[in-house]
């Protein structure tokens, strides 16, 4: 047992500092209050307090610190999306993940693994082949691979799949990473706490108060504090925050849902997807496999899970991988996905003055933390949009200007 | 919600069934202006609660309007399509 550990169970005072500090009381006002303190919400507080001075922030909770989609997601990271606004808002976060580790001080267990999107028919190829085109335009490293380079670099994968989808090539993305997602949200709340930020976990919004169409105020289950800005990052609950100011959106929101293995030995390096057999997986540093498949079919505001789910997703797993036949599935779990149609966020201002929004992360917000904080944290400060976000803006719908990404993940195309 | 009650083939396996989206009705597109369009087409009512909903069960191609709460996955009530006017959202001026 490391000598530290023994000296911190005798002492009497348990000298060593928590990740947080818990503050008792709300304070009656905030020049910033950021709703969610998942890590969208943790890394706005963390880039306003460090790159923006702005230290008088309340992060708002009603659950506590990263219990969202934060900690329910499959922590795939990339940037081989297909849209311009796309490949370039997300290279800019991958960018950002490979620093978080030395920024935080905190061992985030990012780890780079290449990540491939297999094609099982010609016009899948034909999609594989454009989005490479479009990462190389944007200096991203993807590039459309064939069979034989699959086989050799996932060996034990049965290449017919079953015999009923046979693998033709795959677009290879070799930045591709996986995170500990748990990790992220603390780094950055450890981050923001240091700098002065306050996080209140289970304290939720009861009303936000407006006066002449901009922000004055948030109501609490702890109290009621004057703010003249909020930004709300609350995924799945977004709608039910919007009603609360009269908003409305095209957010809607479905459950996705999750299953991890128990742990085996290494053996798959990359991160695998099938958008055909509608499977992603990857092997965690721990040796369990954590996959994921589609969005669940209907509107549903509810975590449970189903053994519709588990089904299908093992049949399709089982047709890439026969010898996992054996494999006992250990937790399955399941988060609130706020969906858009162009399957973009929508981000930025809104027509509330002092009330920006993050939202619309559906099945693609982990990968997007750090960026979304950077850019966010910026729009709060400023007051406008920055320009990477400038596609993702609020009023986009009104004048029929959508964005289009068709490289989401979970999303049927 | 394991079960659905369809109007025309009674109670089936939810996998039988596929989800249409809320009912709503469409402003008349040569009168109304675009950000009512626009309204229409994009926007929705995001939060949970009691909905009309369009559900069709696929193997008779049958669509027909269920009641459900969407933060418990209960369906409360289902009525044969053509019931349709006159739930949900208020009807369009004719």
């Amino acid at each position: 047992m490391p000598h530290r550990l023994i000296r911190f169970g005798l002492s009497r005072k348990h000298p060593e500092p928590r990740m947080f500090t818990r503050p008792e009381t709300l304070k009656p006002a905030y020049d910033v209050v950021i709703i969610g303190a998942g890590g969208h919400g943790l890394a706005a507080a963390y880039y306003l307090a460090r790159d923006h001075g702005i230290r008088n922030v309340a992060v708002i909770e009603k659950g506590y610190i990263g219990g969202g989609n934060t900690g329910r997601n499959t922590t795939i990271i990339r940037s081989n999306y297909l849209t311009p606004e796309g490949v370039q808002f997300y290279d800019e976060s991958v960018r950002l993940w490979q620093d978080l580790a030395e920024d935080f001080d905190l061992n985030v267990f990012y780890s780079t693994r290449g990540h491939y999107t297999l094609a099982h028919t010609d016009s899948a190829m034909r999609t594989m082949r454009w989005r490479a085109e479009v990462n190389k335009h944007y200096g991203v490293r993807s590039e459309a691979v064939d069979a034989a380079f699959v086989k050799r670099s996932i060996p034990m994968i049965d290449m017919t799949c079953g015999g009923h989808a046979p693998i033709l090539g795959a677009l290879f993305h070799e930045p591709g990473a996986i995170a500990r997602h748990d990790a992220v949200a603390w780094g950055y709340g450890r981050g923001a706490d240091r700098r002065g930020v306050e996080i209140h976990q289970e304290t939720e919004v009861t009303a936000i108060r407006l006066a002449g169409g901009r922000v004055v105020g948030v109501d609490t289950t702890r109290g009621a504090i004057a703010t003249p800005r909020i930004l709300c990052a609350v995924a799945g609950f977004t709608p039910r925050i919007l009603d609360k100011v009269g908003l409305r959106t095209p957010i809607y929101v479905h459950p996705l849902q999750a299953m991890v293995s128990e742990p085996l030995k290494p053996w798959l390096d990359p991160i695998i997807v099938s958008g055909s057999l509608h499977v992603y997986v990857s092997q965690t540093a721990r040796g369990e496999l954590v996959m994921g498949a589609s969005l669940d079919p209907y509107e549903l505001h509810e975590t449970r899970s189903t053994l519709d789910f588990a089904e299908g997703l093992s049949a399709h797993m089982l047709d890439m991988f026969p010898f996992l036949s054996e494999v006992k599935v250990n937790r399955q779990w399941a988060g609130l996905a706020d969906m858009t149609p162009d399957f973009a966020p929508i981000m930025g201002v809104t027509p509330i003055e002092g009330f920006y929004l993050d939202a619309g992360w559906g099945t693609w917000g982990f990968k997007a933390t750090p960026v979304c904080g950077k850019t966010m944290s910026h729009t709060v400060a400023s007051g406008r949009n920055h320009p990477l976000i400038e596609g993702f803006a609020f009023d986009r719908f009104a004048h029929y200007q959508l964005t289009g990404e068709k490289g989401a993940a979970s999303v049927g195309h | 919600m394991k079960i659905i009650v369809c109007p025309l083939n009674g109670s089936r396996p939810v996998s039988e069934f596929v989800y249409g989206g809320e009912l709503r009705h469409a402003p008349d597109p040569d009168s109304c202006s675009d950000a009512e369009w626009s309204e229409y087409v994009f926007n929705r009512s995001g939060s949970p609660g009691i909905k009309y909903e369009w559900w069709c069960h696929a193997a008779s191609g049958f669509w027909f309007i269920a009641l459900r709460d969407t933060a418990r996955d209960v369906v409360i009530e289902t009525y044969p399509a053509d019931k349709a006017r006159g739930l949900g959202a208020p009807e369009p001026p004719p």
